[in-house]
């Protein structure tokens, strides 16, 4: 199982703060391997998801870690989207 | 106030967090150190275009935090500090609250200065926070800005 998290706008826009995925039995998850790969699988799931989720802006982080969408994904893996921060 | 990092709802208290960072943990005075340099960051009146009433922070839990530390780590492996302190509000924030605290000793000026301003340009583009901001045009949420990034890639060049 893997966790994915949604913040700020983007959580706002899919309504979606957090989603389970189980990368081995979750029918259309299973050639998931990457990041990348996860992001383009999430964005099948409507034109919403697909708009939302192609903004390149985008960052991801895998176990609250900033990294790019090569990274493997591993059972027990927190995964996360987010739009550029905007703190201080 | 033991922690050097802090994400909290609740205000901060300067004067206390200056006498904290000229105390050691074990009671006595941090004389070690001739430079203290503070920041506070607040809510501004007006922001990209609009008349700002207040603002929502949000953020990532967990992740604020480990980004945080990884920030002030990179700075202290940098410059020769003494102590340093973060403090960053998140929730529901009023016109002129105190948003963010970064508090840095040194035994000279120029380390505590420049530690300071890289913990705040990193923090703004790499500490997982958002801003919503209510405006004079509605609820918005806050966009990125390319003087912020530009501010973290001067670190890269010196």
């Amino acid at each position: 199982m893997i966790k994915v998290l949604f913040f700020a706008q983007l959580r706002e826009s899919l309504n979606c703060d957090e989603l389970t995925i189980n990368l081995s039995s979750d029918q259309a998850f299973q050639s998931v391997k990457t990041l990348e790969q996860l992001r383009e699988q999430l964005a099948k799931t409507d034109e919403n998801w697909q708009s939302s989720l192609a903004n390149g802006k985008l960052l991801m982080a895998v176990n609250q870690t900033i990294v790019d969408g090569s990274q493997v994904l591993k059972d027990g893996d927190e995964v996360a989207f987010f739009p550029p921060v905007t703190g201080g | 106030m033991d922690e050097m990092i802090s994400v909290q709802t609740q205000d901060f208290d300067m004067a206390a967090e200056y006498q904290a960072l000229l105390t050691n943990s074990d009671g006595t005075s941090n004389s070690n150190d001739g430079a203290v340099v503070t920041f506070v960051g607040l809510v501004r009146d007006y922001n990209q275009g609009n008349y700002v009433e207040g603002l929502t922070l949000e953020h990532y839990p967990g992740m604020t935090e480990k980004a945080l530390e990884g920030i002030v780590l990179q700075a202290k492996q940098r410059w020769p500090l003494g102590k340093v302190r973060v403090i960053h509000r998140i929730g529901k924030l009023a016109l002129s609250d105190q948003i963010v605290f970064v508090g840095v000793t040194s035994k000279h000026r120029e380390a505590a200065f420049e530690a300071t301003q890289f913990i705040m340009d990193y923090l703004k583009n790499d500490a997982p926070f958002w801003k919503k901001e209510v405006t004079n045009i509605g609820e918005r949420w806050v966009e990125a800005e390319d003087k912020d990034v530009k501010a973290q890639q001067r670190w890269d060049k010196l």
